[in-house]
């Protein structure tokens, strides 16, 4: 079954790459041109996304290197060692959501000191894995189309971040704890 | 929120380097931030250039229209709001997919195509509709097949086992996505219901309005 995935996921970007021009170039669409004009969209949405990565950037930037999320893990670290979870990866459920590079990061160092095989180097590993960068993926997407008022997207996000962390913590303590 | 924890994040910060004496860290991670801003937007322009002109190609072809009608019907639950066949559909699907197979380069630029198509139909353009939240909450939870960076990490570190995370993962990325679904029901429905009555209207009661809710309302909050 992970063949067959991770072979389609390999195959995936050429047969598109190849047969959505082809078929396009059967219904009679100037394909070149229509990439192109396609295409010119992309300089602008990438540079109209700037003020509002660095402004998130630079806040979770400060947030880290003031010392604040080291001293908040320090804070929640022993609050859940009582569940017989390693506490060693509880940062990562901060570091997740607000910065993909960081929790990265923290992730590999976890794998390089206990082992990838270890239940910490699994229980990071599907952290890691499980979810992607809320903040940034908010970030982006709204600074896209210039919304301003998220409304509720980001609630929801956490949410689902402090699930799916809890859910990849119960599932490893239960395969391999 | 999204005030609060910004400015949240330079207060506390602030409060912890003077009382860590890191302030010198501080102005470097500021400008640090601004710079990894720039970076990633710029590493942006090549995958965006580059997909957002396939996807011309594709949308010109028709190809978005076909793929939204076969498959549309398996969102349109997600997206009661999106009309059906509407290119902002495809999109989706395009970008559902692309996440699916763990491709991040070309999720991205689909999202954000569908997200450019969802701000078509957005009556007020500074407020996010229920259908951006819940494409969001799609991407945030962000359901994988294959985790392909970790399995190259691990296979770094001499696992045994690389792929051994893909029952791990798939299970922890199932159960947040549908938490995030749900949230984004719950939430979608709490705004409905808090939707401002007709002006002066007597009754605030919810049965009369409810029949033809407006998608939007510029609600704060």
């Amino acid at each position: 079954m992970y063949q067959l995935i991770s072979l389609i996921s390999a195959w995936a970007i050429p047969v598109m790459i190849t047969f959505i021009p082809l078929y396009a170039f059967t219904r009679k669409v100037p394909v070149y041109e229509s990439f192109v004009e396609g295409a010119k969209d992309g300089f602008g949405t990438a540079i109209a996304i700037i003020p509002h990565l660095v402004g998130m950037l630079v806040a979770i930037s400060v947030f880290r290197a003031s010392g604040a999320l080291d001293f908040l893990m320090g804070f929640i670290s022993p609050a859940l060692r009582g569940f017989g979870v390693p506490p060693e990866v509880l940062p990562l459920g901060l570091l997740r959501p607000l910065t993909g590079t960081g929790s990265l990061a923290y992730t590999t160092d976890l794998i390089r000191v206990h082992g990838p095989d270890s239940l910490i180097g699994m229980i990071a590993s599907t952290i890691q894995g499980s979810t992607d960068t809320t903040l940034y993926v908010l970030t982006v997407y709204f600074g896209a189309v210039g919304v301003r008022n998220g409304r509720y997207a980001l609630k929801v996000g956490l949410f689902s971040d402090v699930i799916g962390f809890v859910a990849a913590i119960a599932v490893c303590l239960l395969l391999f704890g | 929120m999204i005030n609060g924890i910004w400015l949240g994040m330079i207060i506390i910060g602030f409060l912890f380097a003077a009382v860590n004496g890191r302030i010198d860290e501080f102005t470097a991670a500021v400008f640090d931030g601004a710079k990894s801003g720039v970076t990633v937007s710029f590493g942006l322009i090549s995958v965006l250039v580059f997909w957002l002109g396939i996807m011309r190609i594709a949308e010109d072809a028709g190809l978005l229209k076909k793929i939204a009608k076969i498959l549309g019907p398996i969102v349109s639950f997600l997206f009661p709001d999106v009309p059906k066949g509407h290119p902002a559909i495809g999109y989706i699907l395009s970008n559902m997919s692309a996440n699916l197979l763990g491709l991040g380069n070309a999720a991205t630029p689909m999202g954000i195509k569908a997200m450019q198509e969802l701000q078509k139909l957005n009556p007020d353009k500074e407020t996010a509709t229920p259908a951006m939240c819940t494409l969001l909450a799609l991407n945030t939870a962000s359901i994988t097949l294959i985790p392909a960076t970790l399995i190259a990490i691990r296979l770094n570190y001499n696992s045994a086992d690389p792929a051994g995370i893909v029952g791990t993962t798939l299970a922890a990325t199932a159960v947040a996505t549908l938490a995030a679904i749900a949230a984004d029901r719950f939430f979608r429905r709490l705004t409905l219901l808090r939707k401002p009555p007709k002006p002066p209207s007597a009754k605030s009661g919810s049965a009369p309005l409810s029949k033809t809710p407006l998608p939007n309302s510029s609600l704060k909050g």
